[in-house]
């Protein structure tokens, strides 16, 4: 065991004192871990800046996690307040702006860990919703903090369905006023981030009555709390939802309204006004409205979702080669446990997956820019669209990150449930994601109304929009595959999940067209087919998530080497997806039996080709040891003594408890005069 | 009541009561059963916060706590019967453990079962009495599975009649055992014995490891907790770290091997015999799977019939989210799968015991394959259980994220099932290598019997791919007896493909190693298509045995939903093998849906059969009464972030940032 001298807490990424075990992996790298990191970020220049930004966060040692795990939820809390009020002052001191491009490498460098991202959302909602004047009145005091603001939309009994939302905000032309009231108590708001106990004004989104008659859901900025003494403001409760599986440093709230009242000027109205004498104005589509969530959806792909499971990847793949489990060969040395065939089959899909949505979140933000700036000059026609793709994509995003870091988790045995693996943390946080901004059942549903219209469109002989054209292709009937080369050939598996995608697709179309036919009204037959449907969408976006590695493979072409290895986790990516959904693909016999054999034995080849270059796919994600925050997966792979070290500086281990004296110590007595 | 409970219960199709009592094990045993949970009901010892609003210290005082006052509440009532113990236990600890759970069991069996008359005479009254508190530390911080690669020495000295006990790495710290880190004052741990210069394996010792009195750690001994984990708050799973520490030689477990007072060592006799034990416990973790998802099912059907969200029919009320066809397809092959794993549990016990009775008469016959087949049950059930209390809490939406839904806890108290007792995919390949060796027999022209036994048809009749048409029988996908036979068909296409893919390797001229190794994702696969089968088989078995026709009935479509949707999810490999044609794996796909309509009416009488009180689930959205909204809002209050109505980091951070900007 090489010598570990500790000087800190986490030693630099650049420690030359590595465990020989993690060292060896790297010395055999087929290609360099620094250009493919390059490739990643989007260019070398935009590498060094994220490490840049990056040190200024780990230098500072409020922003520390070391204690993260040890802390209540009171301290996680207090601790994220204190984040957040230090990053302002950096951003302050340097001149750096939350729009600047780079600003988003804080938010990476933090690991989330920061209170006031809901701050965000309500400014973005003003700038989004507000007039001009309001905007003018509400930013500045938001930019200095002066007033923290959050989104409340979610009721208690209230989510995904946003017209059953219950909150009241009623006007009364003699005061010029609205009243907002939360009528029941499945009405409360709830989970709204920062509202617990930080923020002191909301954008409450409300059912608007004038004059009797209800105008439908609305937003109204609210003052929560007194800008005094921060004490909630009359008719107001509110507080935090208590104790969740993570996210415990934000304080999602309650609020309950009693009659608060706040002026006319407050209703945000870029798309609707309420006029002094009561009279309802709509103005231009709201559907600017739709683009919010899909800019929330796209953002928490790429912060949230997709680092986590790279970061679950780089802690299981790095303690993989570490931690060594019985004998291989009878006389050597235990093995290391990716030398495992069953690990390696843990692992490696996952990270072909990691760097699979990588390169999907790359497209997608490049379609989302050209449609945002279409969208913001008023052409509305890629929206539908987007918002298909936004949707599926988000779902399955979420599904793959979250089961993928439970699955590294399990991977690391017994160590893998400690938090001091850092997994839990990744698991539970990520885990969320499967149901905020969209639960996944429902965005997949979405997808696949959109997917049923395109169809439609299809056999009417009309265009498609470019994500969905492979529909109108006509389908070859059999596969014709041989060998197993010819399954590592794109075009050969591409066509394998076009089928299946086109296939899935017709077939639960053409069930929702017999049933309406048959007499059931659309409603009904829609729910009766709407399994068929999710399993419709998903290989809808498999399919999309397939053809766009290859295409990114393809334009790989000035980087041989790393051409060379993402071609094989392209290839590892596709034909694993094969692999655990065989039935999909026997079913219609376009691929056979036999086939079918090739292509298991093609993916287990690979997964021993890319067992040679797991430690550098990982290392290439370029996490600091402080963001990956774990004894398991640090650079230098000095787990154990990580561990032990850590450990010991738990709270469990430094207080003093009553248990003995209270409860143990009398148990003992007896046993004094007897041993 | 909530009026849609209320509902869902007037309309189901049979009477709960009378499945709660099939599930106990009779009417009876039901009446037992509740009886003892009263006692832990009405005492107010008992009752305390809820330990999401603790920190870890103090979530592990109110544990031990808790622990002590059930060991003299059990002596009070007189409880004895394990059982008993159990249901009492588990009413007091809902999803929780206790930390001197390892001292109940793994600590005091070793005592029972390794000590010699005299070394019984010793320690026994001491265990019993918790005089001492003991552990049993096996796991080091760089070992687990192997256990012949752990590191701990314990070394002979004939001078002084001693053992020395010594960690000589980092990675042979002791790490993990339940208890150790501040409970216990002894634990068992096992060491290589080394002896006139020899290792002679490992072997188990009483060692004693906090002072008596102060309860320090003795000199040599370095002792703590490991820290913040996944779960398991409350518990001080812990290291144990040995320098030059000294043990009389009688602290030896010596009812097999022996070390003479000269260091002479005598060997033991056969070893099979801790087969037993181990078949008890994973036997426990197949129940433990079934519970847990028991209770997720309950939680998550039972909100799923509270909440109403979205529209199914525009201008009507929104409907309940279980009327959605999508929340059924998430919910119901899981309550299946809970009956299902509820009758491997009962079998596996029912088993364990029959074969216990056998080897005490010297009977050993039976023992291997029930080794084998507890490996691969423990991982199957354990691995879909995981999986399901996840897709529970899912279901349930945001909600199901904060801890007062329960699920969170249900999860982070089961998912180390995974690993402990035996890492399954190591499990999974002990089946196969059970699996294997049975194929190759069965090749040499031996029969095989038990639930192998369907392996002996290979040898006459080849399975061929491809040729439903030289099945004699075709699937009937109404009949869960033919679905059984279907499901024996895809585990003996697997076991055999696995078994030749392993032949070709090693035809290869590669070690034996090294071809399991390369086989080795065919052979779990194969492991995973036994499991299934024996699974299907139990719960199939298990339907003859209901006597009440509404019942039987509700079971049928259980069953049957079990089987069909486990073959909607590989249909693969029942197409690859020929064991389906594609138009019945339509028909499957198309009856799975038909039967999550038949079960929605009974979907809350089939949890309310589980028949756990509130107290137990410990879920805010699992209430019996559904009055979840108004109880979240209560529960909410209690946050610790709620104590005051300003938060200090106002005064403490925001409020002079404010001044500053």
């Amino acid at each position: 065991m090489a010598q570990w001298n500790r000087s800190g807490y986490f030693r630099s990424s650049v420690s030359r004192d590595v465990n020989p075990d993690l060292e060896a992996e790297r010395r055999t790298a087929s290609f360099s871990v620094e250009r493919l990191t390059a490739v990643l970020d989007g260019g070398a220049d935009n590498t060094r800046t994220r490490r840049a930004m990056e040190a200024v966060i780990h230098r500072d040692p409020v922003f520390s996690r070391e204690k993260q795990y040890f802390q209540s939820q009171n301290e996680r809390y207090e601790a994220a307040v204190r984040k957040a009020v230090r990053l302002k002052e950096k951003m302050l001191q340097r001149g750096w702006t939350e729009n600047r491009p780079e600003t988003k490498y804080f938010y990476r460098a933090l690991g989330g860990d920061v209170a006031f991202n809901v701050h965000r959302v309500f400014k973005n909602s003003i700038l989004a919703l507000g007039t001009d004047e309001q905007i003018a009145k509400w930013i500045p005091l938001a930019e200095k903090y002066h007033i923290i603001g959050t989104y409340a939309q979610t009721e208690l009994g209230h989510g995904t369905f946003l017209r059953g939302l219950e909150t009241t905000a009623t006007f009364d032309t003699s005061t010029q006023e609205f009243t907002l009231n939360t009528p029941r108590i499945s009405a409360m708001k709830w989970w709204p981030g920062d509202l617990g106990r930080s923020a002191t004004h909301a954008v409450v989104f409300a059912q608007l009555y004038v004059k009797g008659e209800c105008y439908g859901l609305h937003p109204f900025i609210v003052q929560i709390r007194s800008l005094r003494d921060h004490l909630p403001a009359p008719g107001v409760t509110v507080g935090d939802i208590g104790p969740k599986m993570n996210f415990e440093h934000i304080d999602n709230g309650y609020l309950m309204l009693q009659s608060v009242t706040i002026p006319r000027e407050n209703m945000l109205g870029r798309f609707s006004q309420v006029l002094p004498d009561g009279t309802y104005m709509k103005r231009g589509s709201d559907k600017i409205n739709y683009l919010t969530m899909i800019v929330t959806r796209v953002e928490m792909l790429w912060v949230e979702v997709i680092p986590a499971l790279q970061k679950a990847c780089t802690i299981a793949v790095r303690y993989s080669v570490v931690r060594r489990q019985s004998k291989l060969n009878p006389g050597e040395a235990e093995a290391k446990i990716l030398d495992y065939q069953t690990q390696q089959q843990k692992l490696l899909p996952l990270l072909a997956t990691a760097y699979a949505l990588h390169f999907m979140n790359a497209y997608v933000n490049k379609f989302y820019s050209k449609g945002y700036t279409e969208i913001r000059e008023g052409n509305f026609d890629s929206l539908p669209e987007l918002h298909a793709l936004t949707s599926g994509l988000k779902a399955i995003i979420t599904d793959y990150c979250t089961a993928g870091a439970e699955v590294c988790l399990r991977a690391c045995g017994g160590h893998g449930y400690s938090a001091l693996s850092g997994l839990p943390f990744l698991y539970t946080k990520v885990a969320a994601s499967c149901t905020y901004e969209g639960d996944n059942t429902v965005l997949f549903l979405q997808t696949a109304r959109y997917l049923v219209k395109c169809l439609a469109a299809v056999h009417a002989g009309q265009p498609t929009p470019p994500s969905v054209a492979y529909l109108s292709l006509t389908n070859s009937r059999k596969c014709w595959v041989r060998t197993e080369a010819d399954l590592l050939k794109p075009d050969i598996y591409a066509e394998a999940y076009r089928r299946r995608a086109s296939r899935l697709l017709s077939t639960a179309a053409a069930k929702l067209q017999a049933l309406i036919q048959s007499g059931a009204e659309e409603y009904v037959a829609w729910n009766r087919c709407t399994v068929q449907l999710v399993q419709a969408a998903k290989a809808h976006c498999q399919y999309i998530i397939v053809k766009n590695f290859i295409d990114t493979v393809e334009k790989l072409t000035n980087e041989a080497e790393i051409q060379k290895i993402m071609k094989h986790l392209c290839d590892l990516f596709a034909l694993h997806g094969i692999f655990s959904n065989t039935g999909d693909f026997l079913h219609d016999g376009y691929i056979s039996g036999d086939q079918m054999d090739l292509v298991t034995a093609s993916y287990l080849d690979l997964l021993a080709v890319i067992r040679s270059d797991a430690v550098p796919l990982v290392d290439a994600f370029d996490f600091t040891d402080e963001n990956l925050n774990s004894a398991l997966g640090s650079y230098d792979g000095h787990v154990y003594q990580r561990l032990y070290e850590w450990a010991q500086k738990s709270p469990t281990n430094q207080q003093v408890s009553q248990a003995y004296e209270s409860y143990l110590k009398p148990l003992f007595q007896g046993a004094l005069s007897k041993l | 009541m909530n009026q849609d409970l209320r509902k869902e219960r007037a309309s189901a199709s049979f009477n709960p009561e009378l499945l709660t009592h099939l599930l106990d094990g009779g009417a009876e045993r039901t009446r037992r059963r509740r009886e003892i949970e009263a006692l832990v009901l009405n005492d107010p010892e008992f009752q305390h916060e809820d330990l999401n609003f603790l920190s870890r210290s103090q979530r592990y005082e109110v544990a031990i706590r808790k622990s002590a006052l059930m060991v003299m509440r059990l002596r009070e009532y007189g409880i004895a019967d394990p059982d008993e113990i159990y249901w009492f236990k588990r009413m007091c600890l809902g999803s929780f453990v206790e930390p001197l759970g390892l001292h109940f069991s793994m600590f005091t069996n070793a005592l029972q079962n390794q000590c010699t008359v005299t070394q019984q005479d010793k320690w026994l009254p001491l265990t019993y009495g918790l005089q001492i508190i003991g552990t049993y530390a096996q796991t080091e911080m760089g070992h687990g599975t192997h256990l012949r690669g752990l590191e701990t020495t314990a070394t002979y000295d004939p001078a002084t009649q001693e053992f020395i006990l010594n960690s000589p790495t980092v990675t042979s710290i002791k790490w993990w055992p339940g208890g150790l880190g501040k409970t216990s004052n002894y634990a068992i741990v096992l060491a290589q014995l080394y002896t006139q210069g020899q290792c002679k394996g490992l072997h188990a010792f009483i060692v004693p490891i906090r002072q008596m009195g102060t309860h320090e750690p003795l000199p040599g001994i370095t002792v703590g907790d490991i820290g913040p984990k996944f779960g398991y708050d409350e518990m001080d799973n812990g290291y144990l770290k040995m320098d030059n520490f000294r043990i009389p030689r009688e602290n030896m477990l010596m009812k097999y091997a022996k070390v003479e007072p000269d260091g002479t060592y005598v060997k033991p006799l056969s070893d099979k015999l801790t087969y037993g034990t181990m078949v008890f416990i994973r036997s426990l973790i197949v129940g433990d799977s079934a519970r847990s998802l028991c209770r997720a099912c309950t939680i998550a059907i039972r909100y799923s019939s509270v909440r109403h969200q979205s529209e199914l029919t525009p201008g009507e009320p929104e409907p309940q989210i279980l009327d959605y066809q999508t929340q059924q397809y998430k919910l119901f092959p899981l309550l299946a799968t809970a009956y299902a794993f509820h009758c491997v549990g009962a079998y596996m016990k029912k088993t364990y015991h029959r074969i216990t009775g056998d080897i005490n008469q010297g009977n050993l016959s039976e023992l291997p394959e029930l080794h084998a087949l507890s490996a691969g049950l423990k991982a199957f059930t354990s691995w879909t259980a995981n999986a399901g209390i996840e897709e529970c809490r899912m279901a349930c939406g945001g909600h199901g994220y904060s801890r007062c839904s329960g699920l969170p806890d249900i999860y982070v108290t089961f998912t180390p099932s995974c690993t402990y007792e035996g890492e399954n995919t190591v499990m999974m390949l002990q089946t196969a290598r059970f699996l294997v060796k049975s194929y190759t027999q069965v090749s040499s022209g031996q029969l095989v019997s038990g639930m192998v036994s369907y392996l002996n048809d290979l040898s006459g009749q080849r399975i061929q791919p491809q040729q439903v048409a030289a099945r004699p029988t075709a699937v009937l996908i109404n009949d869960p007896a033919s679905l059984v036979e279907a499901y024996k068909l895809r585990a003996s296409r697997l076991v055999e493909a696995a078994a030749k893919n392993l032949q070709a390797e090693l035809n290869r001229r590669k070690s034996q190693e090294d071809s399991w190794n390369r086989t080795s994702v065919d052979l779990v696969r194969a492991s995973e298509a036994h499991c299934h089968y024996v699974v299907v088989k139990l719960f199939t078995a298990q339907l003859s045995e209901i006597n009440d026709a509404a019942v039987h009935a509700v079971m049928s479509n259980l069953c049957l939903l079990y089987a069909l949707y486990g073959i909607s999810k590989h249909t693969g490999d029942f197409l690859q093998a020929g064991i389906l044609t594609n138009a019945q794996v339509t028909q499957v796909y198309q009856r799975v849906k038909e039967l999550l309509a038949a079960i929605r009416p009974n979907a809350v009488a089939l949890v309310d059969a589980f028949d756990f009180h509130d107290n137990h689930l410990g879920s805010v959205l699992g209430r019996y009464d559904g009055n979840i909204y108004e109880n979240m809002f209560e529960w909410a209050k209690k946050s610790p972030l709620n104590k005051t109505e300003v938060h200090e980091s106002f005064h403490k951070h925001l409020k002079p940032m404010q001044a500053k900007l």
